[in-house]
């Protein structure tokens, strides 16, 4: 009888969490701003083909005729020791960059959830064992570790994606451990088990899903980073090398022609800049939006 | 009238304060030989305050932990014994309600998939097919009276009544023959308590259930139960029906508890 | 003057659903010694009203959008944010639900309560005995002194040596207890209650909520007191205010509205009660929720979910009318008693 009455207007439940989502999020002018140059920067690196205005170059065609050219409206960032147009080169790079940076991520955040998803749920003497395993990796630099791992696996960009991902995993794994522990004594989980569920549907249906929030907030905080440290290795040699365009590699070249031709150099470190600073304030904005710390 | 729960001599000790590495504190005794029995189909209070130990007997009877003395005996068996096929069965057998319908269902699940888990967990016994648990989540969204047009809702979006009555459908959906409510209505408001309070007598009656409510509140106690059990810092202070123990409480514990409870009439007194 | 008056306060509340009246013009007075009870379901305003009197909610999304509340005839809604600083510490008092959150673990209880001691004697030095001009060691000593006294009275001791212990050192009910005195030591006017006692066992409860109304009946303090529990109200309260999707809908003396409810709200809560006598499976529930306030019910707001709801209910908002001396009711049923 009284069902019906009870019945709340309807509204998707996604799209429901979604408008809250976006209305929380749409109040901070400053996260608002990381979308846009985030979202602008992705397009770039989507269209990077279409709009680079010399591809040719991008493709390692020179022009040694137009060498060290400033900017100019032929040339809006003006061209490098080979001729090419550093913007094509700039754009390109976004794609790379943009790419690398995810991989990084990526790699570092499915070991690191993987860890700390089996020390938090299995507890004990597992957990001591792969936690100090993890603060022995936290107490390296991540940079050095990765330095080491690039130099022993040689340079390119996979191996730096890898290189990188394999230093990168300890703070998933600890900030997993820590929100599986927390999950774990949640009611329904409580629920789940007094049902009779085993471990595996536990972690997969009620606590992996429930923490994918925090995850993806330090996924976003971390690509500035990461792409930044893609961008260190390339810059001292031991990560891309041109003429793949990556920024950092772009930037090792350009400093052996500073300051005389500055457009060489300000460009690509300009658009790191630019990655960083969108990326932290999309990843400040999604924590306060997301982190159910944060809420309430 | 048969035991179909027997508590015999069960005590729960926790190693307190120091942590794995460090010697070991003093042992906290949760529970201290306790026994009693639930009949099949009658509806028994078990009524504590805080640190009472409620809370661990209802873990041990749902199997998340083991008494550290005594047995607990379902339908004559001693639950410590049994192989893990029959614990599986057993867990069908009987189900828990939470306290807290906000926390105790999943907020990334939908109604449908939070009623059919236990379905899907012991599908080897109950239905098999993804279309039979479909049809029984309905059928039970049915019984509690909430419409089959909530199956694929997310817990955010009903009431704490609502949300209780979908921790109830979820219990019910292996065909349990006994519930444990653990302070079912506590979080409620004490209009949707009525309801919620309403639905479970139903329930009973018309499903055959057995209950052990576990509840502080022992106006709702009074209402609901035929039996009562109480227990302080892990031991049992009184067992008997709730009328008896209303009207002619023998132990100091219980006049205490009963003097505290406050009716609605302001003119009467209140307090110990 | 009543010490605290609210007369047709109205307030929004913004979320990304758009702005929400979540009291629709409340008006309440409270004398100085009456003990009130705000009772209603969840989501009623019952809160937002204690937030709104001590003025701690945050603007946006909060906006008053009309109506006064004067305390001790000074309108607090105009008041800068310093000034109502010092009114919440001094002179209205404020405790919630969880003892927990509300003592900061860092410190000894004492040195907590004696700062709070401290600030409220800043304008009454006869709180601590005082003539006033006296030095800072003096003072804190006559503040220590206090602080003792009123461990002692909520009963925790022996209060010279609990005095320096930490929070943590206390039980839930006994920090329930420090909360209390630290509440009262400023001998505040006005006190408000947010559920002090939901998350205590039944035996302390009762405890605790006597002792809070014996100390704000001696010192004649109000006492506005937010609960859902309507049998506490009727054990501990000399007033009630109903309280219905941001409406008071019956209000008056305990003994008026507990002996006989006018308005089908009040009826239906008290009819939902358990109650010895009523057979298992008989209780009175009340269907349906509390409204949306983004999209309110046209007229009288309970109209939906009351069984003797006709069409004249949703013409217009009722207003409180009186149906005997100090009992007032929001219906158009409601009958004036002869």
């Amino acid at each position: 009888m009284s069902a019906a009455l009870e019945a709340k207007p309807r509204r998707g439940a996604r799209a429901e969490a979604f408008a809250r989502a976006a209305y929380r999020f749409r109040r901070s002018t400053l996260s608002v701003i990381g979308l846009g140059v985030v979202c602008f920067l992705i397009l770039i690196a989507l269209l990077a083909p279409i709009i680079a205005p010399w591809p040719e170059h991008v493709l390692g065609a020179t022009a040694t005729s137009a060498r060290f050219r400033p900017p100019s409206l032929t040339h809006w960032f003006g061209t490098n020791e080979l001729g090419q147009d550093m913007l094509s080169l700039v754009i390109a790079g976004a794609r790379v960059s943009l790419a690398a940076g995810l991989a990084v991520v990526i790699l570092g955040s499915v070991i690191g959830t993987i860890v700390g998803a089996i020390a938090g749920y299995v507890g004990g003497v597992l957990d001591d064992i792969l936690m100090r395993f993890t603060d022995l990796n936290l107490t390296l630099p991540s940079l050095i570790l990765a330095m080491a791992i690039a130099a022993a696996l040689g340079p390119g960009l996979t191996n730096t994606v890898i290189a990188l991902g394999l230093s990168w995993w300890p703070g998933y794994a600890r900030l997993v451990r820590g929100e599986v522990i927390a999950r774990k004594e949640e009611q329904y989980v409580q629920a789940a088990r007094a049902i009779g569920a085993g471990p595996v549907r536990i972690l997969s249906r009620h606590v992996l899903p429930n923490i994918v929030s925090p995850i993806i907030v330090k996924m976003s905080l971390d690509m500035g980073f990461a792409i930044l440290s893609v961008a260190a290795l390339g810059f001292i040699g031991i990560g891309v090398r041109p003429p793949t365009p990556e920024w950092g590699a772009l930037l090792a070249v350009a400093r052996g022609y500073m300051p005389d031709f500055w457009w060489t150099a300000i460009f690509p470190g300009l658009a790191i800049f630019l990655a960083v600073f969108g990326f932290n304030l999309l990843g400040d904005g999604l924590r306060d939006v997301l982190d159910p710390k944060a809420r309430r | 009238m048969t035991a179909l729960i027997s508590i015999e001599g069960v005590s729960k000790s926790y190693r307190s304060g120091a942590g794995r590495f460090i010697g070991s504190g003093g042992d906290v005794k949760a529970l201290d030989d306790v026994s009693f029995q639930v009949n099949r189909g009658e509806s028994v209070g078990l009524v504590g305050e805080s640190g009472s130990g409620k809370t661990t007997l209802s873990r041990l009877l749902m199997m998340l932990e083991q008494p550290s003395a005594g047995r607990i005996l379902f339908d004559g068996k001693d639950i410590a014994t049994l192989s893990s096929r029959e614990v599986r069965s057993l867990r069908r057998r009987i189900q828990i309600v939470f306290q807290d319908p906000y926390a105790s269902l999943n907020p990334r699940m939908s109604v449908h998939d939070i009623i059919a888990e236990p379905l899907e967990v012991h599908k080897d016994v109950v239905e098999t097919s993804a279309r039979a648990r479909t049809d029984r989540v309905v059928e039970l969204l049915e019984t509690v009276s909430l419409g089959a047009q909530h199956l694929y809702r997310y817990p955010h979006e009903f009431s704490g009544g609502q949300r209780q009555r979908i921790g109830i459908a979820r219990a019910l959906a292996v065909r349990p023959d006994c519930l444990v409510l653990d302070e079912p209505t506590s979080a409620l408001d004490v209009s949707v308590q009525a309801q919620v309070l309403n639905l479970l007598s139903d329930l009973q009656e018309r499903l055959g259930l057995t209950y052990l409510f576990i509840s502080h509140d022992l106006g709702v106690i009074r209402h609901i139960c035929d039996r009562i059990v109480l227990i302080r810092h892990g031991r049992l202070v009184e067992e008997g029906l709730t009328e008896t123990i209303f009207t002619t409480p023998s132990s100091e514990y219980a006049r205490t508890l009963i003097a505290a409870m406050p009716d609605i009439d302001p003119e009467t007194p209140w307090g110990p | 003057m009543a010490l605290l008056e609210i007369s047709d306060f109205a307030l929004g509340l913004t979320s990304y659903e758009g702005e929400a009246r979540v009291l629709n013009g409340v008006s309440l007075s409270i004398e100085r010694g009456e003990i009130w009870g705000l009772v209603g379901e969840t989501g009623c305003g019952k809160s937002v009203t204690g937030l709104s009197i001590s003025r701690l909610l945050p603007s946006p999304p909060a906006r008053v959008i009309t109506g006064q509340i004067r305390f001790d005839g000074e309108d607090i809604l105009r008041l800068s944010d310093d000034a109502m600083r010092k009114l919440r510490g001094r002179r209205i008092g404020m405790i919630f639900q969880d003892p927990t959150t509300n003592l900061n673990p860092a410190f000894r209880i004492g040195v907590q309560m004696i700062d709070v001691a401290l600030a409220a004697s800043r304008d009454k030095p006869q709180l601590l005995g005082l003539k006033g001009g006296e030095g800072a060691g003096v003072r804190r000593r006559a503040a220590r002194a206090l602080a003792i006294e009123m461990l002692r009275r909520v009963g925790i001791e022996p209060a010279d040596q609990r005095i320096d212990d930490f929070p943590h050192e206390f039980s839930g009910g006994m920090r329930q207890r420090v909360l209390i005195a630290m509440a009262l030591i400023g001998k505040p006017d006005l006190l408000i209650a947010d559920e002090p006692t939901t998350a205590l066992d039944v035996s302390v409860q009762a405890q605790v909520l006597k002792l809070m109304t014996a100390l704000a009946r001696e010192d004649a303090t109000a006492v506005l007191f937010i609960t859902h529990n309507l049998g506490v109200v009727a054990k501990i309260c000399s007033h009630v205010a109903v309280m219905y999707a941001g409406n008071i809908v019956e209000t008056g003396a305990v003994k008026a509205v507990f002996k006989a409810p006018q308005h089908p709200y009040t009826r239906a809560l008290m009819a939902a009660v358990p109650k010895p006598g009523v057979k298992r499976g008989g209780l009175e529930g009340l269907a349906g929720v509390v409204p949306n306030l983004q999209t309110p019910p046209p007229g009288c707001r309970f109209a939906p979910r009351c069984h003797l709801a006709v069409a004249e209910c949703t013409a217009a908002l009722p207003s409180l009318r009186s149906v005997e001396a100090g009992h007032g009711v929001a219906c158009i049923m409601a009958n004036p008693s002869s």
